[in-house]
Order: C-alpha cells, then structure tokens, then sequence
C-alpha cells in the first residue's frame, strides 16, 4: 500500500536531516522524496511517499505528528491528490531515431528543451507512472542519464 | 550581558539548584558564569554519569535534571545517558559546549556532530548559532523536556556564541511553539466511556507505567483503584505506584515479573494501561492484551497508542489530569471481591519458589529485609543484570518509598550516579543504591563524587562475580557455554571503600544478615555492603 504525506514544516537547517533520520530509524520506506519552500519563506514543504502496511503507515504519520519541527502532516492515497512529478531524460539520437522520439514526445506530451547533434533533452511533467512510461519508451534508443524530482501532490480542490 | 552568562541566568530563572557535568575548553565560558550563581556544580567523573546523574535527581525533584559537557568525547560520553533518559522518557536539559562556528564541519580538535548522533533519541535538540537566542531556546527546552511525553532536550553551543554580547537580558514568560501543543485534559466523550466501561466490568485491572510517576499521578492512581476495589500491575517503571502491602497490588508483569501479576493480565476483561507501551519486556505478545477485553489506553503520546496493542479506548493526555476527570465521574463501583480473591489465592498457592543454595546470601531475601527495614519515604535506585529482577520482584514497597531504574534502555551503572542525583534532590531521604558487581564495576568511579559533593548514598553490591544476567542468557540459550560472563581480577572492595574513605560491610550468607543490614541502614554515612551471590543463582 503507498501513502503520500505531504508534510509543512519550519524552514529550518537541520529539518530535512530529522525527518529522514525519523524514516531510517523506524525503517519506515521512502520512495520519493520532495522539499522545497512554500509561499510562506518560514515554511516548507515535504513531499514523501511511503509504502507499507496500513499499521506503519499511520505509525509514520503519528511519528511524523511528534517531531517538533513539523507543523501539519496531511496524507492521502494516490487518487485523493493531484500528483505530478517533473522528469529530465537525456538521449542519444541519430538520423534513424530522430522521428520516432519525437513522436514518443508528442504521444506523451513530453518536450525537448534541448539538443546537440547527438543527444536530446526532454522534459515532462506527469504522473510518476506516465514519467515511467516515457523512460519505457526511450530505453530502445539509449537513454544517456535520467532525473527526477519525485512526486509532488496537493489534495484535490474542495468544491 | 554575554551568551554564557545568559545561559546561567536562563537556569536561574528555571529554578535549577544543581547542574551535574563535566568542563572542557569550549564549554569553559559557561562554567565561568556558573561561579557567579548560585547553582551547584556536581562535577562528575565521566559525562556519561552526568546524564544518569540528573535523570536521578529529575525523577525524585520532579522537575528537570541538567547536565553539562564539552564538545566532542564529553558530548559523545553523554549520549548512553542521553538515550536511557530517552527510553524512560526523563526531562533532561543537556547542554553541550561546542567548537567555534566557523570552525563547524572542518574536523577540528573535540568536534562531533552531536546534534547529528543523537538525533533519534532526543525529544529535541538546538543548535545555537546566536547568542540573542539562549533566553527563548532555554525557555522552550525546559517547557519541552517537562511537558507532554517528557524527555531529554539537547542544546549545542559554539563557544565563541556562549561569548557573544546579546544585549539586555529578557526572559520569555512562556515558550511559544506553533507545533507543539501536548494535549492536557482527556477527551470528555472517552472520559465517559471510561467511566461506564468500569462499571460494567467484572474483572478490571489497572496496568501502570512509568507515565504514572512522570505525571505525578500516583495518588491519584491510589483513589481510582481504592475507590473501586481495582487490583493494579505494574510495569517496571510503575514500580512503587502501590505499596507492596496493599491488598489490591500483584506486581510486576513480564518475562521477569511475577506469575500472579501476568495471570492477571490474562484474566482480565478489562485492563486499563496508564503511562505505559506494551513493550516487549513486559509484554511477549502485545495482541493478546486486547484478545477478549475492553483495552483502555491512556498516554501522553499519540503514537504509543495503537504501537503495540491497538484500545477500545484511546485517551491522549497527562496521566494526572485524565484520573482526576475519571475519579470525578460516577463509576458504579463493580463487584470484585471474587475476583481478588481468585488473584490473592493464585499468589498465596504459588509464591516465589526459594532459590539458591546455602552458604550464600539469598538475593530475594537480603532484598526483602532490607527494603522492608527502610524508612516509608525512601528512595531505591536499583541497577541493571539480575540485581534488577530481584529487585523488582522482592523489594518491600512501602507507602512512600520511590523505586528508579534503567527500564527501557537497561543500561549498566544507572543506580550509583542515579542514586547521587536522588540525594541532591532530597537531602533528608533514605537513599540505597543496588547494584550487581558488573554495574558497580562500569560506575564506582562515582564514589569519589560522592565524596566529594557531600551526597552519601548507602551502596549494596551484589556479588557474585559474573555478568550474572549473560551467564544466566548463557545457561538457558547456549546450553551452559558460558563466554566472558565470569569477573576476575577484583578489586577487593573493603580496600576499595578504605581508599575512598567509604565503610565497608559484608556478608558472606544470611545467618547475620538482620544485624548488617540493620547496622549498614543506621546513620547518614555512605557504606558499601557487599553480599556474596551464588554464582548460579538465576532470577
């Protein structure tokens, strides 16, 4: 089962250490992890998705409650949140594969934002799934180096 | 005025009388300052003991214990200490210098990133990277250490910020954090429940920890279980929460505890867990707890609840505050004298069974004379190995004696530094220190601090030579291969105490045993009492 926690914090040095000190010392998962600051410059906020069963994952977020640099811990499943994360894949290119990864783009909404005669940069902005499905589709051609943020997720709007 | 003298005029404020610690170059500024107050420094021997030290002395003042320590090896010292107040969740304040900050990361003489080592046995720690704010970062670790779950708070600073100006000094009235408010008063709804649940039950039990002492809450724990006719089990840190004498307490639970007092536990329909986890020492198997009973949980800490054995009846909140609200509810008193009986006559048929062979000192004997020879108000701090067990199981408890261990980290060398911190708290009180020869071994540099600081603490060594608890793990697990269990090489202690100016008493078997322990309680004198253990004793 996977849970994300999206998790406002003080804008601290030393924050980012303890909660994942929290994580490795409860041998809790992290499968992805984002931080970065909010419109509040005092606040940040952390992104984790964790995955385990129904029992560690409420004992992550009573832990997470405990630790005093914390200020609100929301969770919620994968379909409660709108999720995205941002993926930059470099890729070797010929005059053969050039058509085919730009199709690959367009079909999934991808974007390359940069090239050299050799090699492609491209961008996309998706579900961790479809991010995974873009490298899926790239391997054939040669994947040089990939980069990922993890995933970020905001609860859906309130009516 | 300057960061260090901030420091020592922020402890003023809190009400601190006693700092226990050990200097170094970067925490001198602080011990510069502390010359001009009135705290009083108890220099330790090693740092470690410092922690212990204030653990004691927090546990029976109740309120913080501070301890000071330099960078790196003394700040690495304390941290043993540091974790079992962790475990035991002990207000602590822990203060340590460091080196200078923009020497910070560049391997320096004494620097350890202590901050970064014990970050997942504090309840907090601070870094301070300006002097203006010691006021607020002391405030908030004392509010910290002594609220909600208690524990210890650690605060790391450079020395060039413990010699910075900050000005005029301001001390906040209150700590202000946005994240941390612990829940007081328990939920009225559950309150209820509570209340109506006991008055339903036929065979409630109260199960008390150590949150219990932590709160304050003993005699409010006494007026619910008397009130009711409730039978009370304890942890081994809610020893002492009920009198050994009282016809409604059946000791400790456990794999070491007492067979009635896990009966009980079985038996139940209702248990309700005051200040206490369900932790693997005293419960093998958390689940069955709440097998076929209505499980009532009250703590300090969310997360507890539900860790170890999930409650019909979860309550968050100060132990104290939460048997008031359900002491001032009317509970249909239920009818337990059946149930008591059932209990009393499951102890009287089966008992401890008599250990040992003669020609030694019996450990639960020698324990139950001398505890029962005690004063009512004393205060017994007791060690970690075999000595432990047997005094949880045969101390004689009384009304207002007071029992300290090592529970939850089980660390070795609690009880004499302990038992100094306990004097330092209560100058007029019977303290006895107990101990194995192992756990004396890892602390007796302490005696020479308590000499040195006036606080005497009457010492009992159980002797037998070995690391009695290994060996005893070693008989029953590795069929009697027993590897580096047995403790030669001495010292002979009558020398020992001489050395230190310290009476010495021994007793080789119980034929004298009334005499000694009569003569090694009378006076204010420290004394060591050496009793000679079986070597194959077992709890």
């Amino acid at each position: 089962m996977k849970r994300i926690y999206s998790i406002s914090v003080e804008n601290r040095s030393g924050v980012l250490a303890k909660v994942a000190s929290l994580f490795r010392r409860r041998a809790f998962n992290i499968d992805s992890l984002a931080v970065g600051e909010t419109g509040d410059p005092g606040i940040s906020c952390m992104t984790i998705v964790s995955s385990g069963d129904e029992h560690t994952l409420t004992q992550i977020e009573k832990q997470l409650n405990k630790k005093l640099d914390v200020i609100k811990v929301r969770t919620f499943a994968e379909n409660e949140s709108v999720n995205c994360e941002l993926m930059l894949v470099k890729v070797h290119y010929s005059a053969n594969t050039r058509h085919e990864i730009m199709d690959v783009c367009t079909i999934m909404n991808a974007k390359i934002v940069d090239m050299s005669k050799s090699q492609m940069l491209i961008q996309m902005c998706d579900s961790p799934e479809r991010t995974g499905l873009l490298i899926h589709m790239l391997q054939p051609v040669g994947i040089i180096e990939v980069a990922r943020t993890g995933m970020l997720a905001l609860s859906r709007c309130a009516n | 005025m300057l960061g260090c003298e901030a420091m020592v005029k922020s402890l003023e404020k809190e009400g601190v009388k006693y700092i226990f610690g050990y200097p170094g170059a970067v925490i001198c500024p602080f011990f510069d300052s502390l010359l001009d107050s009135d705290i009083e420094t108890v220099l330790v021997r090693t740092e470690q003991n410092a922690a212990h030290a204030a653990s004691g002395y927090a546990r029976i003042s109740g309120g913080v214990g501070v301890c000071v320590a330099t960078s790196g090896p003394g700040a690495l010292n304390l941290l043993t200490g540091i974790a079992t107040a962790f475990a035991d969740s002990i207000p602590l304040v822990c203060i340590t210098g460091q080196v200078e900050s923009d020497q910070i990361g560049s391997d320096v003489f004494q620097e350890a990133d202590v901050t970064g080592a014990c970050e997942s046995f504090v309840k907090y720690s601070y870094y301070v990277t300006s002097a203006k704010e010691i006021p607020r970062i002391m405030k908030e670790a004392f509010y910290i250490a002594s609220s909600g779950r208690r524990g210890p708070v650690l605060i790391d600073i450079p020395v060039d910020v413990q010699n910075e100006e900050i000005g005029e000094f301001r001390y906040p009235d209150k700590a202000v954090l946005r994240t941390y408010k612990p829940t007081v008063s328990g939920h009225a709804v559950q309150i209820k429940k509570v209340a109506k649940a006991l008055s339903r039950a036929k065979k409630p039990l109260i199960y008390a920890g150590g949150g219990v002492h932590l709160a304050g809450a003993v005699s409010n724990l006494r007026s619910l279980a008397e009130n009711n006719g409730i039978p009370v089990v304890s942890t081994m840190m809610g020893i002492s929460v009920m009198p050994t004498d009282s016809p409604l307490y059946f000791g400790m639970v456990g794999n070491n505890g007492a067979p009635w007092a896990n009966k009980a536990v079985a038996e139940a329909d209702l248990i309700m867990m005051i200040g206490a986890r369900a932790a693997d020492r005293a419960v093998s198997q958390p689940e069955i707890i709440a097998d076929g009973k209505t499980l009532i949980h009250i703590d300090a800490d969310t997360a507890e609840i539900g860790k170890n054995a999930m409650p019909d009846i979860p309550l968050v909140g100060d132990a104290k505050a939460i048997l008031k609200q359900i002491n001032a509810e009317e509970i249909k008193t239920p009818d337990t004298a059946n149930w008591l009986r059932e209990l009393t006559e499951y102890r009287e048929s089966h008992g401890w069974k008599k250990k040992g062979r003669d020609g030694f000192v019996d450990p639960a004997g020698i324990l139950e004379l001398l505890t029962s020879s005690m004063k009512d108000d004393s205060v017994i701090t007791v060690d970690v190995g075999q000595n432990q067990i047997w005094s949880c199981n045969h101390s004689v408890i009384k009304s207002g004696t007071r029992f300290i261990t090592s529970g939850g980290m089980g660390t070795m060398g609690y009880s004499l530094p302990a038992a100094i911190g306990a004097r330092k708290a209560a100058r007029s009180k019977q303290i006895v220190s107990i101990c194995g020869d192992g756990a004396f071994h890892m602390c007796m540099c302490e005696l020479s601090t308590m000499m040195q600081t006036d606080a005497p603490v009457k010492i009992v060594v159980l002797n037998n030579s070995r690391l009695g608890m290994v060996r005893e793990y070693q008989h029953y697990h590795y069929n009697d291969r027993l590897s580096a269990v047995e403790l030669a090489g001495g010292p002979d202690l009558s020398i020992l105490a001489g050395a230190y100016g310290i009476k010495y008493m021994k007793l080789e078997n119980m034929d004298d045993a009334e005499e000694t322990v009569k003569g090694f309680l009378s006076g204010k004198e420290p004394v060591i009492l050496e009793c000679m253990i079986d070597p194959e004793d077992l709890v």
